[in-house]
């Protein structure tokens, strides 16, 4: 006999689908403009491969194209089951699932055509930044429509960090990509020089905040409780952890201006805030390892838990390097080299893919309503993960400290001792190994979506008990 | 716990919780950035600084579409070994038209913000089209397509310069009206070099260091 499932889950599988195929291509983008830093013949004088535009697809294309869509899908996933009602406005869900890919599509292609904002990780041109606007208004309203429409009394933590990710993102979008458009493709940005920089990195650090680390710790305080069969560790922690993090984040934009042409308070205000951000971070890390250490004999069994354990540890990493770095004098070093590169993927390597695959392996199954394909696969895409990260930081670390010394060592005349040339020159090996690095990593993602798609392949009609027979996440709260 | 009761209001109406995040989040951007973007002081011109002409504004739209500053800072940061290297620092008032500010993050290759003179048109010419004939060991991407394309090949740059303009940009109507001449027969590559030549220009008078 097949029942019809309660929850409207359909729309979750295909945004999963989806930002499983935007990972493979973002990654495969990311991995060509790393081989072209080491061959740099192989855009074969295409403007369309030529490394400026195919690094600004790369990160489109993880960040908006894998990044938001696995944040759509385990969002609407968990707003459901933690709300106890099904989602609210679901054609409208699928209208945001079709307006959101179809924006990845041409906004990828309209980079590869030279169509380029020119602000970092907002490059999409106007029409495309419309578009994203919109879609985001439609995901918070079948959010928050969920959630008014829920049957718990309580709103659980995953959704605060859901829905600050909504609201922040939103203001922050919106704000940084006030254009006036001269064609259809090209405009110029409503701020000009210092004031367009303080605006941008007020963008672009809390696109990181509240997109990279509030998104997907929404994700984690949802699936971690319930993967590992225990409540969270502390609700009161959360609770001090969420505020803490929505406050602080947002004044730590001006460490990435640090000597720059901005006023030197607004530096100093930035890095202050950047240290004390450690508090809020760690703490949601704790909360994690506390729930999961009561559940640590399911990790040596269960693969997707180890994923996201790993992402735990990444993400501690992560947070701890960032307010180091932005300490005026290690930023002195770090500032401007592979460093910054290193960091960034540790955490959108090491935190982000990492919690997403493990969600993905525990979610897709229930998705499909039958076991993972292939346990022994999954385990095999642990380790080529771990070991693809662990050696692109590496490598990263490597390259961005020698750079930071080399750039600034000065001889007993007082003249710079290295020429530029030569530091570039000394960068082969570590850019070799970094593309290494990227290839292992994409090999691991690209065995993923094979165990997903012959997991899912093997699907059976889902029975979801209707709410009230089973217990929430969290459900102790 | 009192913490625990107290949030509990806010946890149980998504009003409350929407309306607390919006107003937790924006305090800092309304402290830190608002007075940076509403203050005169750091958009305001400095004394040598002039709108790019057309053939500049042309390459600067180019180096924007090639994404250029994925690898090229335009900011010379006050430390000793950094003035040494590229030249006197970078100061607000330097960018006051630059729309977006092209800064960057990264320096795959040099710094450009005091590359305006510091090679032949001819240099950069060759070097654009064909890196490694004039640096062996350069990792930058060959831009053959540059020299094979006209400026301007979509007619736009009246339309670009009357949004700049209205931006305050100091463009006059006859300047715009101009631009199209100005740009006939030029290629992009001519376009890219003269934006290239362009830069760090208002601090020529500033003693080398």
């Amino acid at each position: 006999m097949r029942t019809t499932p309660f929850y409207q889950d359909r729309v979750v599988t295909a945004f999963t689908a989806c930002a499983m195929f935007w990972a493979v291509l973002g990654m495969l983008a990311g991995v060509y403009v790393a081989a072209e830093l080491v061959w740099p013949t192989i855009d074969f004088g295409l403007p369309a491969l030529s490394f400026g535009r195919l690094r600004t697809l790369h990160t489109t294309l993880v960040l908006f194209g894998f990044g938001v869509s696995a944040l759509i899908a385990t969002a609407f996933y968990s707003v459901q089951r933690t709300s106890h009602v099904r989602l609210f406005a679901p054609r409208l869900a699928w209208v945001l699932f079709y307006a959101w890919q179809l924006t990845i599509v041409l906004g990828g292609a309209s980079i590869m055509a030279g169509w380029n904002g020119g602000k970092e990780y907002a490059e999409l041109e106007w029409p495309f930044d419309l578009a994203i606007a919109v879609a985001w208004v439609s995901f918070g309203i079948v959010f928050f429509g969920t959630i008014a429409r829920r049957k718990m009394e309580s709103i659980y933590i995953s959704n605060w960090f859901y829905g600050a990710l909504i609201i922040v993102v939103a203001m922050l979008h919106i704000v940084n990509s006030l254009a006036l458009p001269a064609t259809l493709g090209k405009s110029y940005s409503l701020f000009a020089g210092a004031q367009d920089a303080v605006v941008q990195w007020w963008y672009g650090h809390n696109a990181v905040g509240f997109l990279l680390t509030g998104g997907f710790l929404g994700m984690l305080y949802y699936f971690l409780p319930k993967h590992a069969e225990q409540p969270i560790w502390s609700y009161r922690l959360s609770i001090v952890a969420f505020w803490a993090f929505v406050y602080t984040y947002i004044w730590a934009g001006p460490h990435h201006l640090h000597y720059h042409s901005i006023p030197e308070w607004v530096q100093s205000l930035g890095m202050v805030m950047s240290l004390i951000l450690l508090a809020p971070s760690w703490a949601t890390m704790v909360n994690g390892i506390m729930t999961v250490s009561a559940a640590s004999q399911k990790l040596r069994t269960d693969p997707a838990l180890k994923f996201i354990v790993l992402s735990l540890a990444f993400y501690g990493l992560a947070t701890f390097e960032g307010p180091m770095l932005a300490i005026k004098s290690v930023n002195v070093f770090s500032h401007f080299t592979e460093w910054t590169i290193g960091h960034v993927h540790s955490g959108a390597l090491g935190w982000n893919a990492l919690i997403t695959f493990g969600t993905f392996y525990f979610l897709v199954p229930r998705l499909a309503g039958t076991p993972l394909y292939s346990a022994r696969l999954a385990n095999i895409h642990f380790w080529l993960a771990l070991a693809g990260v662990m050696l692109y930081v590496l490598a990263m670390w490597g390259a961005g400290v020698s750079q930071g010394v080399l750039w600034l060592s000065l001889d007993e005349l007082g003249e710079v001792r290295f020429s530029f040339n030569d530091v570039m020159a000394a960068m082969k090996p570590y850019y070799l190994l970094r593309f290494v690095a990227g290839l292992v990593f994409l090999a691991g993602a690209v065995l993923m979506a094979f165990n997903l798609a012959r997991t899912f392949a093997g699907r059976r009609t889902i029975k979801v008990a209707p709410p009230g027979t089973h217990v929430a996440a969290g459900g102790s709260i | 716990m009192k913490l625990v009761s107290l949030h509990r209001k806010i946890e149980r109406n998504s009003g409350l919780l929407i309306f607390g995040i919006l107003v937790v989040s924006s305090i800092g951007g309304l402290v830190q950035v608002l007075p940076i973007v509403l203050g005169e002081a750091h958009g305001t011109p400095s004394a040598g600084l002039v709108a790019y002409s057309p053939l500049e504004l042309e390459g600067r739209d180019i180096y924007i579409r090639e994404s250029c500053s994925t690898c090229h800072t335009q900011q010379v940061r006050p430390l000793l070994a950094e003035v040494k290297r590229y030249g006197p620092y970078s100061r607000a008032g330097e960018f006051a038209y630059d729309r977006p500010f092209l800064w960057g993050s990264k320096r795959t290759g040099p710094d450009l913000a005091r590359i305006g003179g510091k090679y032949s048109d001819d240099w950069q010419r060759m070097h654009l089209l064909d890196p490694r004939a004039v640096v062996q060991a350069s990792i930058m991407p060959a831009y053959p397509w540059l020299v094979s394309r006209n400026a301007d090949h979509g007619r736009t740059i009246e339309a670009r310069m009357r949004a700049l303009q209205r931006l305050g940009h100091p463009y006059t109507d006859a300047d715009i009206a101009a631009a199209p001449a100005a740009l006939e027969g030029r290629t992009e590559l001519d376009a890219l070099t003269a934006y290239l030549q362009s830069m760090g220009r208002s601090m020529a008078g500033e003693p080398q260091p």
